[in-house]
C-alpha cells in the first residue's frame, strides 16, 4: 500500500472511492489501510499546502541552524524536545554536516523571528551558536511548484 | 493563375486529411477547454535522458549519424529486444533507426508493397496505415475489430479478408485508439493464419511498454516461426516520453531492413543525432522511468474507466496504451455529434471514434495522459453533460 501513501501525499483530499479505483481495491480496504497507518503513526496528519505569499497574510519563515552540545545520556533528544515545545517552531531535525539542528520557525515578521531566536533559542542551555536564514521566495514546496501555474504546453500534432 | 491541381500527385490528392483535426481547430478557439484528446505522454522526458542530450550538444556532437543509426544505439536496441521480449537481432543488419515509429512504418510499407498488393489493416486504429498503403499503390483492406472481442483482431476476421493478393498484415497492438491488447493466445491464433497464407507482418508495437495488469506485452516476432515474417516497429516516444525527439526503430529480417535502409538513406539520411545519444542513455538506465510512468498511467486508467462506466459510457477495460474507447450508445448521439456537443456545452475535447475508421462510429477516444486533477475535472463535466441529455 505504499502507493496509497504516495497518492495521499499528492492529494490528501482524494476520496476513498477514488483511491480504491486507482489502486484496484475497495473503499473499505483503503479506509482500513489509512486507519492502520494512522494508528501506527505512519500518517501523522493532513495539511493543506499553502502559498502564504498569496494568502494576504503577514508571515515570515526562517531556517535556523543550531550548533548544540549533546547531553551525556540523551544526546540531542533533550534539546530537540525543548525546542519542539515552542509554538513558533514548525520543524526540528537533526542534521549531518556543519551544524546539528535545523529548526524552521515562522512568525508574523522577520523581526518576530529574530526576537524569538534572540530571546528563546539562543539562551537555551546547550545552544552554542545560531545562524538564521530567512525564506525569501518559495519556488517549490511539498513537491509542488509555487511559481508557475500548471500549464499543458502540448499541442496536438494535427493542429497548426 | 497556376492550376496547381493538375501538377499534384494523384495519390496524394486521394488521401483524406485526418479527421482528428477539425476538433482541434474548434477547441483552439475556446477558453477554459479541458482536453482529453492528446495522444502523447504528459510526462517530460526523464531528466537523465535530457541531460545526456544536453551533454552531447555541449560537446558539439552535432553531426550526422550513420544512415542506420549509431552502432552503439543499434546494439542497445538489440540487447533491449533480447532482454524485454527474448528476440535476438543483429545490430549490424537487422535494425534501422528512424525518425519516429511513423517513418519506420512508411519505409516498411514502401519497401514491400507492389501496386495492387493488399494490406490487411485492423480498424479502429491509428490513422496512418491506409494513407501509407495508398501512397505505395497498395490496396488497404480494412478488418473491423469489435467491442465484444475487446477490439482484438480475431483469426476468423483475418481469414475472411484474405485473398490471393494479400501480402502484409498490420498489427497495431497495444492499440490506439481502443487500448486493446493482444495476449499471447490471440497472437498465436493470428500467427497460424499468417503461416497458412504466407503473409508478412508489420507489428506496430509503439505502445508495447505501456500495458497494464499481470501480463506484459508479447512481441509478435517472439512467436515461433514469426521472426522471419515480421518487421517490428517500436520507438522512444511513448515509452520514454520522447515524442518531440522523433526517434523510433524497426527490427526485422535483414532482407527487408536493407531496402528500408536504402529508402531511408535517400529520403531522410539519418535520424536526429542528439536524440540517438539520449536514447542510448534511456535504454541503458531507463527501466525505472518506464515503470514509474506505467504505474501512473495505470492509476489514471482505472479512475477514468470507472468514472465513464458509472456514467453509462461503457468501456471495456483497456489493457494498453493510454486511451479508453467508451461506447456513446447511452447518449443517443453519433460520435461526431457527441464530441461536438461535449466541446460546445462543456468545453471538453475528445476525439470521435470515426477519426480512426468508419467502424469507430458510436465510440470516442479519450486519452488519459493527463494529471489526475485534470481527469477528475473532465469527468465532472462529462457527468454534467450526460445529466442534461
Amino acid at each position: 500500500m505504499e502507493r496509497l501513501l504516495q497518492l495521499l501525499k499528492e492529494n490528501a483530499r482524494a476520496t476513498s472511492d477514488q483511491l480504491a479505483v486507482m489502486l484496484n481495491t475497495t473503499p473499505e480496504e483503503v479506509e482500513k489501510a489509512i486507519a492502520d497507518y494512522e494508528a501506527r503513526g505512519v500518517i501523522k496528519g493532513y495539511q493543506a499546502l499553502i502559498n502564504w505569499e498569496k494568502a494576504d497574510e503577514n508571515r515570515a519563515t526562517a531556517l535556523i541552524e543550531l550548533k548544540v552540545s549533546p547531553k551525556r545520556d540523551r544526546g540531542f533528544d533533550e534539546i530537540a524536545s525543548r525546542i519542539m515545545a515552542f509554538n513558533e517552531v514548525e520543524s526540528v531535525s537533526l542534521m549531518s554536516g556543519g551544524f546539528d539542528l535545523a529548526v524552521i520557525v515562522s512568525g508574523k515578521s522577520m523581526q518576530d523571528i529574530a526576537m524569538f531566536v534572540a530571546r528563546r533559542l539562543s539562551p537555551l542551555d546547550g545552544v552554542l551558536a545560531t545562524a538564521t536564514h530567512f525564506f525569501l521566495t518559495r519556488y517549490k514546496d511539498g513537491g509542488v511548484s509555487f511559481v508557475d501555474e500548471e500549464t499543458d504546453e502540448r499541442r496536438d500534432s494535427w493542429s497548426d | 493563375m497556376i492550376e496547381y491541381q493538375k501538377y499534384l500527385n494523384q495519390e496524394v490528392q486521394q488521401v483524406k486529411p485526418s479527421g482528428i483535426r477539425r476538433f482541434f481547430d474548434i477547441a483552439s478557439e475556446m477558453d477554459n477547454v479541458i482536453s482529453l484528446s492528446i495522444g502523447e505522454p504528459d510526462f517530460s522526458t526523464p531528466y537523465h535522458v535530457r541531460q545526456e542530450g544536453i551533454r552531447t550538444l555541449e560537446k558539439g556532437k552535432t553531426w550526422y549519424s550513420p544512415n542506420r543509426g549509431f552502432m552503439e544505439l543499434r546494439e542497445e536496441i538489440c540487447s533491449w529486444m533480447q532482454r524485454r521480449y527474448g528476440v535476438e537481432y543483429a545490430p549490424k543488419t537487422d535494425v534501422l533507426v528512424t525518425v519516429g515509429g511513423s517513418e519506420a512504418l512508411d519505409m516498411c510499407i514502401r519497401s514491400l508493397i507492389n501496386p495492387g498488393d493488399e494490406v490487411l489493416i485492423p480498424e479502429p486504429s491509428f490513422v496512418c496505415y491506409v494513407p501509407m498503403t495508398q501512397m505505395a499503390k497498395g490496396v488497404p483492406v480494412v478488418m473491423e475489430t469489435k467491442a465484444e472481442n475487446q477490439f482484438r483482431l480475431t483469426a476468423e476476421e483475418l481469414r475472411s479478408k484474405i485473398t490471393p493478393k494479400s501480402k502484409l498484415l498490420i498489427l497495431p497492438f497495444p492499440n490506439n485508439p481502443t487500448g486493446a491488447v493482444m495476449r499471447r493466445e490471440h497472437l498465436e491464433a493470428i500467427a497460424e493464419v499468417v503461416k497458412e497464407h504466407d503473409l508478412l507482418v508489420l507489428s506496430d508495437e509503439i505502445y508495447g511498454e505501456l500495458t497494464y495488469g499481470n501480463e506484459r506485452h508479447v512481441c509478435f516476432s517472439s512467436l515461433p516461426g514469426m521472426k522471419e515474417r515480421t518487421i517490428v516497429v517500436n520507438g522512444f516516444s511513448k515509452m520514454f516520453a520522447m515524442t518531440g525527439w522523433r526517434l523510433g526503430f524497426a527490427v526485422g529480417p535483414k532482407e527487408i531492413i536493407a531496402p528500408m535502409t536504402k529508402l531511408h538513406q535517400y529520403a531522410i539520411m539519418s535520424a536526429p543525432t542528439t536524440a540517438q545519444y539520449a536514447a542510448v542513455e534511456a535504454l541503458r538506465n531507463g527501466d525505472e522511468d518506464i515503470e514509474y510512468m506505467r504505474s501512473q498511467y495505470d492509476m489514471r486508467r482505472r479512475l477514468i474507466v470507472d468514472g465513464l462506466n458509472r456514467l453509462g459510457l461503457t468501456c471495456f477495460e483497456p489493457e494498453g496504451a493510454f486511451y479508453v474507447f467508451p461506447s456513446l450508445k447511452k447518449s443517443g448521439l453519433s460520435s461526431e455529434e457527441f464530441c461536438e456537443k461535449l466541446l460546445y456545452d462543456e468545453h471538453v475535447a475528445v476525439v470521435p471514434g470515426t477519426a480512426f475508421g468508419e467502424c469507430g462510429e458510436g465510440f470516442a477516444r479519450i486519452s488519459y495522459s493527463y494529471s489526475i486533477k485534470h481527469i477528475t475535472e473532465a469527468l465532472r463535466r462529462i457527468e454534467r453533460f450526460m445529466g442534461r441529455l
